[in-house]
Parts: structure tokens; sequence; C-alpha cells
């Protein structure tokens, strides 16, 4: 399903489209970091639509025919490929540690784990990060810009879009000669993913008023919160609350306080959204990359 | 008159020890946190009923265990934001009650979705003194990367609070800020308490149930 256009072209013709409507949707945009809510949110039911027909129940299929070693096994293994993109991301970012733990993780687990195929390296100690280009950007000062909903990769913001290409030329199944093997792969390791967040979507569809929002005001948090942990983590400081230097263009990359939030409540205007960096690992699944993050209001899949 | 005072004398006195003794045994929040969570999980992982998806059951544990150590009008005041002091206190009531609703029905949702997870709590950054603190902790799972789950306490009284809760990287309250002020530009608060208590009807029909059901 990923291949239904050319790669390259996903983002540029999102963008396109996105930039078409800044004239005429900055009159009616009501949140400051979603301009385009318009086309997002005809976006955000368009994915919503291939997830309900196609991607949803092939995920369910997955989860309750495949024995579970199978369906680690198959995580483990495209896990470990991104694992050399995320090094590099680890060490552009400047989180050496992070990085070389990245890179014995790939030798160790490419080799002892059989390809992949096992994290031997979690147990090891060497903890699974995700990073991607997008985020090296955000560490390196580039605001978020406004929030994009891409076809079938869903959430996303302007410069993670425009990061992406450089996510593809890193993953490494992107080189897998056989175009056949390769789609097949690209395919499983969609379901997969998707598999591996029907939990999650099920909980979203129960708790969230309007899905579109709730999923977009996660989603920009789960980014800055991502971001500033990994500053945090580059600067080798203890507590460094807020990484204000870097305050462009956005308000979602930067944080207004690390403090817990204020007893009375708070009486911000709407749009300067409050958000809090946070600290800890490095957040799993549903990166703007996966149409996951867009569950469809069907049926639960059974548990 | 002698009677009076030594009454007076014994409560002040029994007041006294009780103080002393829950001062005492004030747990450190991550420890208060770790209690709670350990105690659903084991919960969760050995009832059959809640691993089949028993809506009542699992509201039972919620209630017994969770209720009590959440502050939901604390909550529903930071997600209604500015708001909140525009109603009145008829509707700030309704409203956290719903909204109390709406959480619960989510958490017996994650619940019943406990299978092998493990919990790893990271080292605290508070001073001891701190009435208001984050507790860091994340969810093990065989497959996939661990889930980050932070919480938000205050000190109350001898016990601790929860009033946020971070899951990924996104606080809730801060997640239903945004909801809740569409809601609330369509219909007013009357309109959002009604579309609150709309979906807990929903849910007590039969997301939950739905849910949980095995295959």
């Amino acid at each position: 399903m990923k291949t239904a256009v050319h790669p390259a072209l996903r983002p540029v013709l999102a963008l396109g489209v996105a930039a078409s409507l800044t004239g005429c949707a900055s009159t009616t945009a009501q949140n400051p970091v979603d301009p385009f809510e318009k086309f997002n949110r005809s976006m955000f039911t368009f994915n919503d639509k291939v997830d309900q027909y196609a991607l949803k129940p092939a995920a369910t299929v997955y989860k309750k025919a495949l024995p579970s070693f199978v369906q680690t096994g198959v995580y483990n293994f495209f896990g470990n490929l991104g694992d050399v993109w995320t090094a590099a991301n680890n060490l552009l970012q400047g989180r050496v540690e992070d990085g070389v733990s990245d890179v014995m993780r790939f030798a160790v687990n490419s080799t002892f784990g059989i390809g992949g195929l096992i994290d031997v390296g979690s147990d090891a100690g060497l903890q699974k990060h995700r990073q991607d280009f997008g985020a090296t950007l955000g560490v390196w000062g580039v605001g978020s810009g406004p929030y994009v909903v891409l076809p079938l990769l869903g959430p996303s913001t302007v410069r993670d879009s425009v990061a992406l290409p450089l996510d593809w030329k890193g993953d490494l199944w992107r080189y897998v000669d056989p175009v056949n093997v390769r789609n097949t792969g690209i395919g499983l390791r969609v379901i997969d993913m998707r598999a591996g967040v029907l939990d999650a979507s099920n909980l979203i569809e129960d708790a969230a008023l309007d899905r579109y929002e709730f999923i977009r005001d996660a989603y920009l948090q789960r980014r800055a919160s991502k971001i500033s942990s990994n500053r945090e983590r580059g600067a080798g400081s203890g507590y460094r609350p807020l990484p204000d230097e870097e305050d462009l263009d956005t308000k979602t990359d930067n944080g207004s306080s690390l403090n817990t939030a204020p007893a009375a409540p708070s009486v911000e205007p709407e749009g300067n959204k409050n958000l809090q960096p946070e600290k800890g690992t490095a957040a799993p699944a549903a990166s703007g990359k996966q149409p996951a993050s867009s569950p469809a209001p069907s049926e639960n899949p059974a548990k | 008159m002698f009677k009076k005072l030594f009454a007076a004398i014994l409560t002040v006195g029994v007041l006294g020890f009780a103080g002393a003794g829950t001062a005492a045994a004030q747990e450190a929040p991550d420890v208060f946190i770790k209690r709670i969570s350990q105690e659903v999980l084991e919960t969760a992982k050995h009832d059959k009923d809640i691993q089949s998806g028993n809506q009542q059951r699992i509201l039972e544990v919620v209630q017994s265990k969770i209720l009590p150590n959440v502050d939901f009008q604390r909550m529903t005041a930071l997600a209604a934001g500015r708001y909140w002091r525009e109603a009145t206190p008829e509707q700030q009531k309704r409203l956290t009650e719903e909204f109390r609703d709406l959480l619960v029905y989510t958490y017996a949702g994650a619940i019943a979705q406990i299978r092998d997870q493990q919990l790893e709590f990271k080292p605290m950054r508070n001073d001891p003194a701190d009435t208001e603190v984050e507790v860091r902790s994340q969810v093990v799972q065989q497959r996939g990367e661990p889930i980050q789950l932070n919480y938000r306490l205050y000190k109350s009284g001898n016990t601790w609070k929860i009033y946020d809760l971070n899951v990924l990287g996104a606080w809730l309250v801060e997640t239903y800020k945004g909801n809740f002020a569409s809601e609330i530009s369509k219909g007013g608060i009357d309109g959002l308490i009604k579309t609150l208590a709309e979906r807990n009807k929903r849910l007590a029909a039969g997301g939950l149930v739905k849910n949980g059901k095995p295959s």
C-alpha cells in the first residue's frame, strides 16, 4: 500500500496541496498550529476509510492468525533494519552514547539475533530507540511548522514531511533487490505496525470526543516531547526544562514549563498550548510514518 | 466541665497520634504509584473475569483501586481551562462526573488489554519536600517499544492524588483541552456535558464489553 505513489512524490504532493490551501485556510483557521485543518480533516477521513476497509481488517487477521513469535519476528526484523537509521540520527543529534548503543544493537541482533529476528540486544540492556530525520531537524532547532495529515501516512508536520524522503533513503529495506520481495516486505511491515496499535486505536475511539483533534493534539505533544527529551539527553545535563533558545515559528516544539500544571485552571488563550516537554524513553510506535495512528471507527477486533 | 476538658484532651491526643502515625507512613510518590499499579496489574493478570472482558468486574477494580486516588475535579478544571470558572457549581459537578465516567470506561478498556506487561519506574527527580511531583514509568511489553507512562500528583494530606497522566509523551488533560474547547464553543458547557453523557451511555451499553470480548 505504500507503493501506491512513488515514495519521493508523496510529501511533495501533500505539501503542494497543503501550500495551495494556505491562502484560504488562514482566514478560517481556528488553531494556530493547524492552519490546514480543512485539508487535514479530509485527509484524515480518507486515511480512516483506507484503514477501516483495508488496513485494520488485514492487521486484525494478521494478529489473530499468526503465532505471536512470528509477529515478534517480523517486528524485530524490520525494527533491526530501522536501528541503523536511528543510530545515524542519534549521532547527527549529538547523542553519541545512544548512537553507539544503536550500532551495537544492530550488530548484536543481526548476528546473535539471526538477522534481527530475535531482539537479544534489549535483553542485553541495549534499549531500543527510535529516531527519524524530522526529530533530528527538530533537535537542530527547526520548528515543526503546522500540523499536516499526510495521505496514507497519517499525522505529521511540515518539518517532518520535508524530512521524510531522507528517512526513506535511510531505510535499508528500500534497497532490497527483487522488487516483489521488497514490496511484500513493505506491506508486511505496515500491517505489522498497524497490528501493534490495534488496542490503542480502539481506546482512542472510546476516549476521544473529536478524534481528529484528539489525535492531532496528542501527536503534536508527543513529537514536542520526543524532541525536547532528545535535546536534554544530548546536552548531557541533568535537567534542562526549556530549550527556549530555539523558539522559531512554532509553539508546538517548545513547551512552556516542565513544572507541573498550575493548580488553578489555566486561563491562557486556546492557541497558546501549554505543552510540557518530557523526559524519558524515546516514544514507541505510531510515528508520523504510520497510517496506524488513524484508527477506524469500526468494530473492535477481538482480543 | 472537667469531663468536657478531658474529652477535649483525649480527642486532641488521638488526633495527634493519628497524624503522627500517617505522617510516618507517608509514602514517596513513586512508591505510591508503584503500589497502585502493581495491584491493578496483578489483579488484571490473574482475574479470569477481567481477562474475558467482564465489564462489571473491571469497573469494580477501577472503582476500588483507582478512583480514590484521582482528583477528577482538578483534572476536569484543568481540561476545561478558562471555561471552568464560567461554569456554575452545578455544571462543574456534572461535568466532573461525566468526565470521570469517560475516563473510567477508557481506563477499564485499557485494563482489559493487560496481558504480559511489566512496569518499570524511572528515578524521581523531585525534592522530598515537593508537593507537586511527576512519577515517570514505562510499560514494557513483549512486542514493541516500551510505552511511556507518567503521572502528575500532588500531596493531599497524608497521601497523594493523581491529576494528570502522560501516555507516550502526551498529557491527558492537555489532549482533552482541545476537545473540550470545541464542544463548549459549539454548545456551551451544557453541550459538553451532554456529549460526554451520550458517549458514556454508549460505552456503558457495550463499547467496553465489545472491547473485551474474547474472539
